[in-house]
């Protein structure tokens, strides 16, 4: 039961991390029908710029420019990051997206891989192969409940990721920003006719997804501090597995999905010998799609779907 | 007015070269790879380069640029001088060749062409083993190209499972000729004599094509009932567990990987089965299966109503693309004679995908273009190390912005057209 539960809490671990990078590869679906190929990637330059913002921060602290507590610089960071990041997803939209709104969709597909590998190599070409450890923001304090450890950053990552799905919910539902969102997801070809922009609601469909991505990316760091140029195409094709499950579009469902994802992960390898995990995960997955092939909460096979 | 009068001059130029036949580039192509062979490397220290360049020079003026003068000077001599001169010359006695062979029997005009292209790879190939592996490797790219322009291009899914439907293939063949003709540690002593194994490899390559073509049945039946990004899905949950199972499986080497496989992927051999996947696909393409492919892709239910079997084709356009896949990773395995699961992952999928969307959907000289395209500028942009993953997905991104298909989306592969007289088919219009 021990065994269980603490792999319970390392499966909520894990997909906090596919569900927030999940959330991103949903909302630009809403929108645009296509996938944003890059998201992994961004989840990377996240992690990279959170390394860069947290460094910074403590560097000044440690020059005495302000004193900062190491909490409020790791909050900092995170928004900072989620801030700079989403002019990432913007420019990979602008670059790799608006050029080709009447394109086959699979074209769109190819620049965002080809983006994609170009952030890995950029990234490798700027700052070398060796790997980069993120600051260590907060000591680990572990907390034993009968049996089962729980760590203060366990928690947090649990209770951030959660906290920024909601507040996702709550700006889809609340803000103008977010009806016009909705709308475009209703139907993106009547509603630019009625003045809603649509270049602007992508760029921040992506902006919002790569702000995501960011925490997710930042937490990844402070969870696992070793970051390399290439941590986001696994994690990435992961989540967007996850994003496919919960169903297109559909918020509650790739949180949902992104959460599975880490259950389905984490207990395999708990059952299995670890090196059969992908086999067992994927299978799972395959099987879930043969029977349920729109996911949990999307929408059958659509007329408006443009393949 | 210079301006205009050079136009005129290049215009000249090249409706004169509009009426060469194929039959005179292809022999000019043989005399400049037999100069080449005879006198390329007194030539190359004449024009100041150390050795005969490669690839056309690219290497080595990538790696110093101080020789890009020397390496100019030498393709022009070496490929574009006598090319050019002896297609421009030989015209008219070949032109009349030309037609006088199409039209007396095309399958005779079709050997003799392959077999002056042959001749010329053939010995392009024997200036050095790099440029060996480099060609080899690029036809095998053709053939993994077209097997999956089959799916993405002519049928319009999103197929992500080539690299798993290549790694059956790759493991099929792999394990058939290692089990029968090699001593082996993994398998023990060698069942057969290996003096006839090289008539034992097509068999082999086709086994593996086979066991492609089982596991496909993974990816076909779904897509009964969904296509899209669900079928991305599963095809590329596919991909991982095919690489997930090898690399699980101890018996044939687990992340290991499996080697020693006999050497009998020469270059006749991969260029007579890269011509013979051409030649199968192009047919099959263009068949009534080919024309119904096209009318799944632009609506499913439209072809379902005009009698179009939609599952049958879905069916048998995933099991042949994934025979042909299978048969290029055979290949693959054999040229290289070493395979290992981690080869046919995401970074496959994306070469792959980057191939068949660079050279244009629907589309055989698409595949073509596209698959020599990507693998020979991946050669020759080797020495810039990582910038190449810079430039090449970047040009890729730019014909995607410009010409969102590919370069040669939607052009038949017309073997008639390409074979008969140039000046026939002038007078003729």
């Amino acid at each position: 039961m021990a065994v269980f539960l603490q792999n319970l809490i390392n499966a909520l671990q894990w997909g906090s991390f596919y569900a927030l990078i999940a959330l991103g590869y949903s909302m630009v679906y809403s929108i645009l029908m296509l996938f944003n190929f890059a998201h992994g990637d961004i989840f990377m330059v996240g992690a990279y710029i959170g390394f860069g913002v947290s460094t910074a921060l403590v560097a000044l602290t440690a020059m005495g420019a302000f004193a900062l507590p190491n909490w409020l610089i790791l909050v900092l960071t995170i928004l900072f990051s989620m801030f700079l990041t989403s002019f990432v997803g913007m420019i990979v939209e602008r670059v790799g997206y608006r050029p080709l709104r009447d394109a086959p969709r699979a074209s769109a597909a190819i620049t965002g891989l080809m983006i994609g590998i170009i952030l890995e190599t950029g990234n490798l070409a700027l700052l070398g192969a060796q790997r980069i450890s993120f600051p260590p923001l907060i000591r680990t304090a572990t907390y034993d409940l009968g049996g089962v450890y729980v760590t203060n950053k366990k928690i947090m990552i649990v209770v951030v990721s959660l906290g920024l799905a909601l507040a996702l919910h709550q700006f889809i539902r609340r803000t103008r920003w977010g009806m016009a969102i909705r709308a475009m997801a209703f139907d993106y070809v009547v509603v630019p006719l009625m003045g809603v922009p649509l270049n602007k609601m992508a760029a921040l469909t992506f902006g919002l997804g790569s702000a995501l991505a960011a925490a997710a990316g930042i937490l990844f760091g402070v969870a696992y501090p070793v970051l390399d140029p290439y941590m986001g195409i696994l994690i990435g094709w992961k989540a967007f597995v996850a994003a496919i499950l919960g169903g297109r579009g559909s918020i509650l469902g790739a949180t949902l999905a992104g959460f599975l994802m880490g259950f389905i992960e984490i207990f395999v390898a708990m059952v299995f010998p670890s090196t059969l995990r992908d086999l067992i995960a994927y299978s799972i997955i395959l099987l879930i799609l043969v029977f349920r092939p729109h996911g949990f909460f999307g929408e059958p096979y659509s007329a408006r779907l443009r393949l | 007015m210079q301006a205009t009068s050079d136009k005129r001059w290049f215009k000249r130029l090249g409706r004169s070269f509009s009426q060469v036949p194929l039959l005179g580039w292809l022999l000019g192509a043989l005399v400049a790879v037999a100069l080449e062979q005879i006198g390329g490397l007194s030539l190359a220290w004449a024009v100041g380069l150390p050795k005969i360049p490669v690839l056309f020079g690219f290497l080595m003026a990538l790696k110093k640029p101080l020789l890009v003068p020397s390496a100019l000077l030498y393709v022009v001599l070496i490929y574009v001088l006598p090319i050019g001169v002896i297609a421009r010359v030989s015209a008219s006695p070949l032109n009349r060749l030309a037609g006088k062979l199409f039209s007396s029997s095309l399958v005779i005009s079709v050997v003799i062409h392959l077999g002056l292209l042959y001749a010329t790879l053939h010995v392009w190939a024997g200036i050095s083993d790099y440029r060996l592996l480099v060609l080899k490797l690029a036809l095998i790219a053709i053939l993994l190209t077209l097997s999956l322009n089959v799916v993405n291009g002519y049928m319009g899914e999103f197929s992500c499972s080539h690299p798993g439907f290549m790694a059956l293939g790759a493991y099929g063949a792999s394990i058939c000729t290692v089990v029968l003709f090699v001593d082996d540690k993994l398998f023990g002593s060698a069942l057969l004599p290996a003096a006839i194994g090289p008539f034992f490899f097509p068999l082999a390559l086709i086994l593996g094509g086979l066991l492609a073509a089982v596991g496909a049945l993974a990816v076909a039946i779904p897509s009964f009932r969904t296509r899209g990004d669900y079928l991305a899905i599963i095809s590329l949950a596919f991909m991982f567990i095919v690489k997930s199972m090898i690399e699980n499986l101890e018996i044939v080497g687990g992340p290991r990987g499996l080697s020693s496989q006999p050497d009998w992927a020469n270059l006749p051999t991969v260029f007579l089965w890269t011509v013979a996947g051409i030649w199968i696909i192009n047919n099959f393409v263009r068949s009534t299966i080919g024309k119904a492919l096209n009318a799944v892709r632009d609506n499913e239910m439209a072809a379902d109503a005009m009698t179009v079997n939609t599952r049958r084709t879905k069916f048998i356009a995933f099991c042949f693309a994934a025979f042909w896949a299978g048969i290029a990773g055979g290949l693959f395995a054999h040229v290289l004679r070493y395979v290992n699961p981690s080869t046919f992952g995401i970074q496959k999928l994306a070469e792959v995908l980057a191939m068949v969307y660079f050279g244009g959907l629907n589309s055989v000289y698409g595949s073509i273009v596209g698959a020599l395209g990507i693998s020979l500028l991946g050669e020759a942009l080797r020495p810039l190390e990582i910038f190449k993953w810079i430039i090449i997905p970047l040009l890729l991104i730019l014909v995607m912005i410009y010409r969102p298909t590919g370069l040669i989306a939607f052009r038949e592969f017309d073997v008639v057209k390409l074979l008969q007289s140039k000046q026939h088919s002038e007078k003729g219009v």
